[in-house]
């Protein structure tokens, strides 16, 4: 599970590198449990207190540390927005910010526990970093590779996850398959709903765990032959529109998006039957490919 | 350092006629600090054994900036080009641009919770620096403080001082500082605003194993 292995790498950096703390607020102190007794001036529940988890992050990054911080979604990113924004993007400080709870993950829980806008909002701070990766063994591989890198970077666990793990690569999009008909740019965790469907409809798959930075010169290479591409993203439907469309700028392009649609959800149940509603299931997910590329291209 | 330079400088940054409350009840408590208490050194503004300061209330930046510039972090030439196109100073102080500007400030409420990350870190490394964060009475209004007032003392964070600039400039009552910030845990002080030597004896001192305030009271200053 992507939650319990971020924990667990964070608390393996905390005790490989002394420049790294912790800051949580309130959650994940179980999982946390092992580095908050063996680091305990270096790991800090500073309590349901976001906006000071954040400004204490960047406080200890003002001394050259690496902090991590880690909470529910909406607490991390919407409720401390300004502190992400000022304390981190505009100082250019580094921090690895940690969510758990992608936006519908939480799905009894109401509209105030759900942030598909998450990804959206980053996307507005220059210079912060978004990463979304699809496999527990990838968040790992992200968190260790990013944890030391000098600027405010977004590693976003879900619940949803692919069978299995890819090699993935900061800025890096990877080719999954090459198609005849168009092309799909598969997001973490959606890469194994889009696939089916999209090997059917014989389309180029890439599979996109880095958000930003963005491996546009790929993109560009990948797609040269059509027009379509398609984001499939588990997030707000469109998120990736403007990075797609710089990627593309100065050819003929069309721009597509299947992701969760933009609506406050007032309805509960699991997550497989909020996907099912939303069309964010296999199903959901090859209907729409149908959809999009069902004409010739 | 003493008053006729700095407010020499003072005057070079804002003009004779342009002091602002808010620069007028913030210069003592700096002249205190930068000449009297903090460990630094302007030639190297990054030294290790520094005390850090962090001015929350950004827009208290003219007398910063004034003090600065008679400490030697920039040379004085830059003060008259205040918030100018292709000067470093703008009307609030940004890391990136200001040698001795700890932090970038000027949204309010933030300077704390950073002060605290900052005393975190130099505890880690086993320095004895102190961390100081300067507020105004006004911007204590904002709940991100009332955080970070709630944790330092939980924190045991001896190493942290918030002095308190209270020029009667909240539209919420703050005082009576000792009872509203000492039932937290902090060790509180209320000192004469425009005396240095009381506040450079409160700023110097270190409670044991308690965060400390010191209350700059400019009230009077700020009324007349």
């Amino acid at each position: 599970m992507m939650r319990a292995t971020a924990i667990r790498t964070a608390s393996e950096l905390v005790l490989e590198d002394e420049r790294v703390a912790m800051v949580l607020a309130e959650i994940s102190l179980t999982q946390a449990a092992d580095a908050l007794a063996r680091a305990p001036l270096r790991v800090v529940n500073v309590g349901i207190m976001e906006q000071t988890a954040v400004g204490v992050a960047a406080g200890l990054a003002l001394e050259g540390m690496h902090p991590i911080v880690h909470t529910i979604t909406p607490f991390l990113v919407e409720r401390p927005y300004e502190q992400l924004k000022v304390d981190f993007g505009y100082q250019r400080l580094g921090g690895s910010f940690i969510s758990t709870g992608a936006s519908y993950d939480y799905s009894t829980e109401g509209g105030t526990h759900h942030s598909p806008g998450d990804v959206h909002a980053l996307l507005a701070i220059p210079g912060f970093e978004v990463l979304v990766p699809g496999h527990p063994a990838e968040v790992e591989q992200l968190l260790r590779a990013t944890y030391a890198n000098g600027r405010p970077t977004y590693l976003r666990t879900s619940v949803a996850a692919n069978a299995e793990p890819r090699d993935v690569v900061p800025g890096r999009l990877e080719v999954v398959r090459r198609g005849a008909r168009g092309t799909v740019v598969a997001v973490g965790p959606m890469l194994e709903r889009a696939l089916p469907a999209a090997t059917e409809l014989d389309l180029t798959v890439l599979y996109a765990t880095s958000i930003e930075p963005f491996d546009a010169a790929r993109l560009r290479l990948e797609a040269a032959d059509h027009e379509l591409v398609v984001a499939v993203e588990p997030f707000y439907e469109g998120t990736l529109a403007r990075t797609l469309a710089e990627a593309l700028a100065g050819r003929p392009a069309r721009i597509g998006s299947i992701g969760v649609p933009r609506a406050f959800l007032s309805t509960y149940g699991t997550v497989a039957e909020l996907d099912r509603d939303l069309g964010m299931d296999e199903a959901g997910v090859r209907q729409a490919l149908v959809r999009w590329f069902a004409e010739p291209a | 350092m003493d008053m006729p330079t700095t407010r020499r400088l003072l005057a070079l940054v804002v003009g004779d006629e342009k002091h602002s409350d808010s620069s007028r009840s913030t210069m003592v408590p700096l002249i205190s600090l930068y000449a009297d208490v903090l460990r630094h050194d302007p030639a190297d503004p990054g030294w290790d054994g520094r005390d850090r300061f962090i001015l929350s209330k950004g827009h208290g930046c003219a007398a910063f900036y004034a003090v600065l510039a008679a400490s030697g972090y920039f040379p004085e030439s830059w003060l008259a080009g205040f918030m100018t196109r292709g000067n470093p100073l703008g009307s609030h102080p940004d890391r990136t641009l200001v040698p001795g500007v700890e932090a970038s400030t000027g949204s309010l409420g933030h300077g704390l919770p950073m002060a605290i990350g900052v005393a975190l870190a130099l505890r880690a490394r086993g320095g004895g620096q102190r961390v100081f964060c300067l507020t105004g009475d006004a911007e204590l209004n904002e709940g991100s403080n009332w955080e970070a007032i709630m944790l330092a003392p939980v924190l045991e964070l001896a190493n942290l001082t918030l002095l308190a600039i209270d020029n009667g400039s909240s539209s919420i009552p703050m005082a009576p500082w000792e009872e509203r910030l000492g039932t937290f845990g902090w060790d509180v002080e209320v000192v004469p605003g425009q005396d240095r030597e009381s506040l450079t004896r409160a700023l110097a001192a270190t409670p044991n194993g308690r965060p400390r305030v010191v209350v700059a009271d400019a009230r009077e200053q700020a009324a007349a």
